[in-house]
């Protein structure tokens, strides 16, 4: 029971990271770079919702949608300013400025909101009389489920279908599509790429926001430096599953959050963190695409 | 006036000058043949035309109105479509789905009727319209690049290297299809290095040599002059 339990929090766990993970995905398979900055924008989310709510009596639902909007804002002001004009730049001009939108960010928490952490509420409860219930027991009370575990889960297959469909039903996400696969042929189909790499952007950050809100409401302390460990974890979760892959930032992120939760609680937490790079290390050197990367083929 | 009229144009990669003032028009319902070695400048010369590529100087005319600083992307609803050279269909994507991003710019509600007027040209791609496109052979992938140009029903088709990589028996059948293109209606601009297929369909050609147009004259005129022929068709 206190395997299964594990389980179910590194499912959770996971989850986060897989809604992470779309975002670095995406934009990496669109505008072939790494957003190092995406992991800050997931603090800025979990600030607009905190505030939102505790400071300004909104409705959770408002503070949620409200750090969406103000995510997905940010995320085409980013690439407007710092990586557009960087198109034609190397990558590491690209990489650099991206590490640098990641200080910027974080800096700018910094001077807004001050480096004390915040206590994050908890949004996902029910009042059951006098108290209010955060979860739920199953097997004679064996094994206890939070609502947050819960509602992470069902979000990230929500949004994993979601996108599913986006990609491959809609003319602007096949229009992602050709662009990942090659910008010059698109341009000729009249596919705007600069527009296409806007609403990437757009989407990878609104969904930063809702995993911003999922993770503080899981791990409740929240400081400006909150985003960046699991913007690595989840840049690890894309690269394990296959960078460029929406299914595989799903199973990396699943997969990582599990073995996580599993090591942390069998080998021991101080090990935990290079249990999972050492997994993904044997990962790589096995399938250097990753799980569900496709191995690049030309066809001449 | 011409369809298209490129007047002196000169494109640079770097410090390589890699069109030299080159001048030429294609009139409506004509074929017309760019033909010349490899590095002649003849991809240059279309990419130039499709925006992908800036000249430094002259102008780019399509239909009166000077497209030389036109997006790439909106050249499409002038009425300009591309086949690039290496075909660049998306290798992931079906062939229908390719087909459809040949309409990017079209209302959606004409679609069915275009697909089934590609289908019609080109009855293997319907067989395997749910097919991913990096699945086809090489003639196929082809064929899919000239429906996908065809979807968003071009005023003028621009060819690149339509033959390469292809049998001969493919080629033919390409040409073929180039000709009867033709004969309903649309104007192409054709580049190639097999220059005899090349000028045996055309109206008219331009030999390219490093950059620079050193002959042109009418398909059939091309093809008989003793200098092309030691340079370009073996004998």
């Amino acid at each position: 029971m206190t395997f299964l339990s594990y389980l179910i929090n590194g499912l959770s766990l996971g989850s986060i990271y897989a809604i992470i993970a779309l975002g670095y995905t995406m934009v990496y398979g669109i505008a072939k770079m790494l957003n190092f900055a995406h992991g800050d924008v997931i603090m800025v989310g979990a600030y607009i919702c905190f505030y939102a709510v505790s400071a300004y009596q909104l409705p959770p639902p408002v503070g949620i949608l409200l750090a969406m909007v103000v995510c997905t804002v940010l995320g085409m002001v980013i690439e407007r300013l710092a990586y557009k004009p960087l198109r034609q730049a190397t990558s590491l001009a690209v990489l650099i400025t991206a590490i640098g939108v990641s200080y910027f960010l974080q800096n700018s928490a910094l001077l807004l909101w001050s480096s004390t952490t915040k206590i994050f509420p908890n949004f996902f409860v029910i009042p059951r009389g006098a108290e209010t219930s955060t979860g739920f027991s199953l097997f004679d009370g064996q094994l206890n489920i939070s609502y947050v575990t819960v509602v992470t889960v069902l979000a990230c297959l929500v949004i994993m279908l979601a996108l599913t469909w986006f990609t491959g039903n809609t003319r602007m996400g096949k229009a992602m599509r050709a662009c990942s696969e090659d910008k010059g042929a698109a341009q000729l189909m009249g596919i705007n790429v600069d527009t296409t790499i806007s609403v990437t952007f757009a989407i990878g950050s609104a969904l930063a926001a809702i995993a911003g809100v999922l993770l503080c409401s899981a791990y409740p302390t929240l400081s400006p430096t909150t985003g960046s460990m699991p913007g690595i974890k989840a840049f690890t979760a894309a690269v394990f599953g296959g960078i460029g892959s929406i299914p595989g930032a799903l199973l990396g992120g699943l997969l990582l959050g599990v073995i996580e939760i599993l090591a942390g609680a069998y080998i021991g937490t101080q090990l935990q963190n290079a249990v999972v790079f050492a997994v993904l290390i044997v990962v790589l050197l096995v399938k250097p695409a990753g799980l569900l990367g496709r191995q690049i083929r030309e066809k001449v | 006036m011409a369809m298209l009229e490129v007047n002196n144009i000169n494109v640079y990669y770097g410090a390589i000058h890699a069109i030299k003032d080159i001048s030429f028009c294609v009139e409506q319902g004509e074929i017309v043949t760019l033909i010349g070695a490899n590095g002649a400048g003849k991809t240059t010369t279309l990419q130039t035309i499709s925006g992908l590529l800036r000249s430094q100087t002259g102008s780019i005319v399509f239909e009166g109105q000077n497209i030389s600083s036109t997006a790439a992307h909106k050249l499409v609803s002038h009425g300009l479509a591309q086949v690039p050279e290496g075909r660049r269909i998306f290798l992931q994507m079906t062939v229908e789905e390719n087909l459809e991003m040949g309409a990017f710019t079209q209302p959606n509600a004409g679609i069915p009727q275009d697909l089934e007027m590609v289908f019609e040209q080109f009855p293997r791609l319907k067989e395997r319209r749910r097919q991913v496109a990096g699945t086809l052979s090489g003639g196929e992938q082809q064929m899919l690049a000239m429906g996908r140009a065809l979807m968003s029903h071009p005023k003028l088709l621009m060819l690149d290297e339509p033959s390469m990589g292809l049998a001969p028996i493919l080629v033919e059948q390409i040409f073929e299809i180039i000709r009867n293109l033709n004969q309903n209606g649309s104007t192409i601009l054709l580049v190639e290095q097999n220059a005899q297929m090349a000028l045996s369909i055309a109206h008219r050609g331009y030999v390219l040599e490093t950059g620079k147009v050193v002959t042109t004259g009418s398909g059939a005129e091309l093809i008989q002059s003793p200098e092309i022929k030691r340079a370009y068709l073996g004998g």
